[in-house]
């Protein structure tokens, strides 16, 4: 094999061989979804990729925009960050999230707020119910200790260090990984505060999806949620799809659900009044 | 000469000792080993607090970390406070308030507008410390992380419903923290007035470093 590389058109010639060849997770271009739903025509699709066990993947996203994450086999765990892609100093809040709404628990009708009162993306539907807003991600030592090795370039890399290389394709760098949510694994609060993690593996195929609200860059990594009590790196694929939209009208029901998310909608219309 | 009740129980000599007026930012270095007292003085006042590898302080608090290692919300004695590297920054030695807070995120004039309207747009928050006070060390807003709030209650019911409520705190009560690495405090001494979060009425704290 190497002898019949030893020239660079011979090598040309074996790297173009692979075209074509298609693996579980990658991404589709451009972009196809068989399963968009109703009144979404094709010519609007955006983004269709499948993000490997234990990968990543970063998107910039318009206003209007929705995205569908769909957990394939049961065992996804989509760790989120997100930044107005505008000005990525401003970013997902997730104190000011679960403190704003009055509840600590994502789902359906339910906004991620950024740190500026604004909010950057909301649920327009949840077939999980499992969202973990309080446990974070793995990082590289947490890792090690699990699994024996946490760095990207190992077998078991951490959630924090696939943040890293996501936000890095933005020019963002490593004060700008902030707090992130974590969608498909759930984590439940006692009233002592102890935390139980809902790990599942759950029935594959659960989907939700999320509306822009502002021009977003999402980050998502698809690591094993930080307290997963396996000993093995259990983690399947994550198929992201995405379409254009219309931008929030007024009379949208998450929009005028409560009072404080009302005025984190005005505060968005108001950024976008230029 | 009476004793200084404050100090009860401090082990090593004072080496800082500071009032932080109400509403206001407060910034200090604190040394491996060295132990800061953090004294409420006059009851249910939350100190929004952050902390920074002296180092690299690119390393910070991560209260994510810190739930995640020790899978419990709240803060209380033993609990080691740690770093996005997972690293232990701080741990608190011991504590006279049950718990304390690190889900609650600090009060900001943006977040202000949505939990209570624009009107209170205007008003000092949190946030606005915090900056000021990174600021003066060159860091800025991506700095700024989810927060510990010391003397702040936050508790989760079954259903997530969550919120600021009456604190358990008391005048006199007070939290030790000791540091694991030399790390730089950052403070808002809240000045939320809207929430039960300061009694409706922020008030002085006390600072007293012990090596």
């Amino acid at each position: 094999m190497t002898a019949n590389l030893a020239n660079p058109m011979a090598a040309r010639d074996h790297a173009r061989g692979m075209a074509g060849k298609v693996a579980e997770a990658m991404p589709v271009l451009p972009p196809v979804a068989v399963d968009l739903p109703d009144g979404v025509s094709s010519d609007d699709l955006l983004w269709e990729e499948t993000i490997a066990s234990g990968g990543y993947a970063t998107r910039r996203l318009a206003r209007g925009a929705r995205l569908r994450l769909i957990d394939l086999r049961g065992d996804a765990c989509a760790s989120l960050l997100v930044f107005n892609a505008e000005l990525p100093t401003e970013r997902l809040n997730v104190a000011d999230t679960v403190k704003v709404q009055w509840n600590a628990y994502l789902g359906a009708g339910k906004l991620l707020l950024s740190d500026m009162g604004r909010v950057l993306m909301s649920f327009l539907e949840d077939g999980a119910g499992t969202h973990d807003s309080f446990c974070g991600t793995s990082n590289p030592g947490s890792n090690a200790a699990k699994y024996g090795n946490g760095a990207n370039s190992g077998p078991t890399p951490s959630g924090r260090d696939r943040f890293l290389l996501g936000v890095a394709k933005h020019g963002l760098q490593r004060r700008d990984v902030h707090p992130c949510v974590n969608l498909f694994k759930g984590a439940r609060i006692e009233a002592d505060g102890r935390i139980v993690p809902q790990i599942g593996p759950f029935a594959p195929e659960r989907s939700l999806t999320l509306r822009a609200e502002m021009d977003v860059i999402v980050v998502i990594a698809n690591c094993p949620h930080v307290l997963d009590p396996r000993k093995d790196y259990s983690v399947t694929p994550l198929r992201a799809t995405a379409w254009r939209g219309p931008i929030t009208p007024t009379d949208d029901p998450v929009r005028t659900a409560t009072p404080e998310g009302l005025r984190a909608f005005e505060n968005v219309e108001d950024y976008f009044r230029r | 000469m009476s004793a200084d009740i404050h100090l009860s129980g401090l082990s090593g000599s004072v080496v800082h000792d500071a009032i932080v007026p109400a509403r206001a930012p407060w910034l200090h270095h604190v040394a491996a080993g060295q132990t800061l007292r953090i004294v409420d003085l006059e009851g249910n006042q939350a100190v929004d607090f952050l902390l920074y590898s002296a180092e690299d302080d690119a390393e910070r608090y991560s209260a994510q970390d810190t739930v995640a290692a020790q899978g419990n919300l709240f803060l209380r004695k033993g609990t080691v406070l740690r770093s996005n590297e997972g690293r232990p920054m701080m741990t608190i030695a011991t504590t006279t308030v049950e718990y304390h807070d690190t889900i609650g995120g600090a009060c900001s004039c943006e977040s202000n507008t949505l939990r209570y309207g624009h009107h209170t747009k205007a008003e000092h928050a949190c946030v606005e410390n915090f900056l000021e006070a990174n600021l003066l060390e060159g860091r800025g807003k991506r700095d700024i992380v989810s927060n510990i709030n010391f003397f702040m209650n936050v508790p989760v019911e079954p259903d997530g419903s969550l919120g600021i409520v009456d604190g358990i705190s008391a005048p006199g009560l007070s939290v030790d923290l000791r540091a694991e690495m030399d790390v730089i405090v950052v403070v808002s001494n809240c000045p939320q007035i809207n929430n039960p979060c300061n009694g409706f009425n922020p008030t002085p704290v006390r600072m007293i470093v012990a090596a």
